[in-house]
């Protein structure tokens, strides 16, 4: 005959965790993947201009970046607040960025130099004017392949 | 074991930035060699599409002045002449093979942006990103027809034989200092 235990007190099983390593390697892995680090820490600041028509820059180990901005507010004291260009990790002129794209192509797999892309990072707000020298400078230098960084513009 | 994964787990997720580079890709016309005299190449006045960007980011499309958001359609009927209309580009019949058979193309037809030192980095890449949407709608049309399928979904090959009908010409003149400060 069943019994029917009423006053037995149920506890609640303690909660099963060996799946746990497992569950969080799963995130883990997840993040490893997706992460993308820094690539340098921006001595300028930017706002992306927005554009509909846009590509994915596919091999970063090809791009190379130049920022377009004016200083952040630790470097305003020492640069002023004029726009300015920023390759790697420094200020640069303009006249620099031939002999930084020959001196990061020749760094390059013989291969791979034909390939190489020159992303630029420019606020939106900056003047066609240093647009235009970069782009000269681009040109002598041969990096003919470039990319305008934008973000995908969701209202007209 | 799961302290370890569990620490590198939220390092990961600190340093995670999510962002995709994206952008707008152009070309760059290739540099003139120093010695090379630079002559002015002869465009006929109705292959030329000249859009100017003055440094109020005002446009003007062949002399008239224009929103930014019309600036796709008038490029598409610029590059199309559907009607054949004489201050349109000129048609130029040119057989592709199947399936398009004998296509009528504006082969030589240009547009020329030209933009002031003043012009604000926005409205020039609003410029180019209408200009290269103008050509991809047209790509895309033309993939819908002979194809049935969008134009990013056909091969490499394809979207080749696709550009040749409406190869990209976008013109950027040197920019000028027009109107001073």
């Amino acid at each position: 005959m069943a019994k029917i235990r009423r006053n037995d007190k149920r506890e609640m099983p303690a909660l099963n965790t060996s799946s746990l390593p497992d569950i969080i390697f799963m995130l883990l892995f997840f993040f490893m993947s997706v992460t993308s680090m820094k690539e340098v820490s921006y001595k300028v600041q930017f706002t992306n201009p927005q554009a509909t028509e846009l590509t994915k820059l596919e091999k970063k180990s090809l791009v190379r970046y130049i920022y377009v901005g004016t200083p952040t507010s630790e470097f305003r004291k020492q640069f002023g607040v004029e726009t300015r260009i920023q390759l790697d990790d420094a200020f640069a002129d303009k006249s620099e960025i031939g002999d930084y794209i020959i001196n990061e192509r020749s760094a390059m797999k013989e291969s791979d130099q034909g390939l190489m892309t020159v992303s630029i990072k420019a606020d939106k707000e900056t003047r066609m004017g240093i647009i235009a020298d970069i782009k000269q400078e681009l040109r002598r230098a041969y990096a003919l392949k470039i990319s305008y960084a934008a973000t995908q513009r969701t209202s007209f | 074991m799961a302290d370890i994964s569990f620490l590198l787990l939220i390092f990961f997720l600190v340093t995670t930035s999510m962002d995709v580079n994206q952008g707008l890709a152009r070309r760059l016309p290739a540099p003139v060699p120093p010695d090379q005299k630079v002559e002015d190449t002869e465009i006929n006045k109705r292959n030329l599409m000249v859009v100017k960007i003055n440094s109020l980011n005002q446009l003007m499309v062949q002399g008239q002045l224009m929103d930014v958001r019309q600036l796709k359609e008038e490029a598409k009927k610029f590059i199309l002449n559907a009607n054949d209309d004489a201050y349109y580009p000129k048609l130029v019949e040119e057989d592709f093979g199947a399936p398009f058979g004998v296509v009528r193309y504006t082969r030589d037809h240009v547009i020329s942006v030209q933009n002031d030192v003043d012009t604000r980095y926005q409205s020039y890449l609003d410029v180019q990103n209408e200009l290269v949407a103008a050509y991809n709608e047209l790509r895309d049309e033309c993939a819908r027809k002979y194809f049935h399928m969008p134009y990013s979904e056909l091969d490499e090959d394809t979207q080749k034989r696709i550009q040749k009908i409406y190869p990209q010409k976008i013109s950027e003149a040197e920019p000028k200092n027009y109107g001073g400060k």
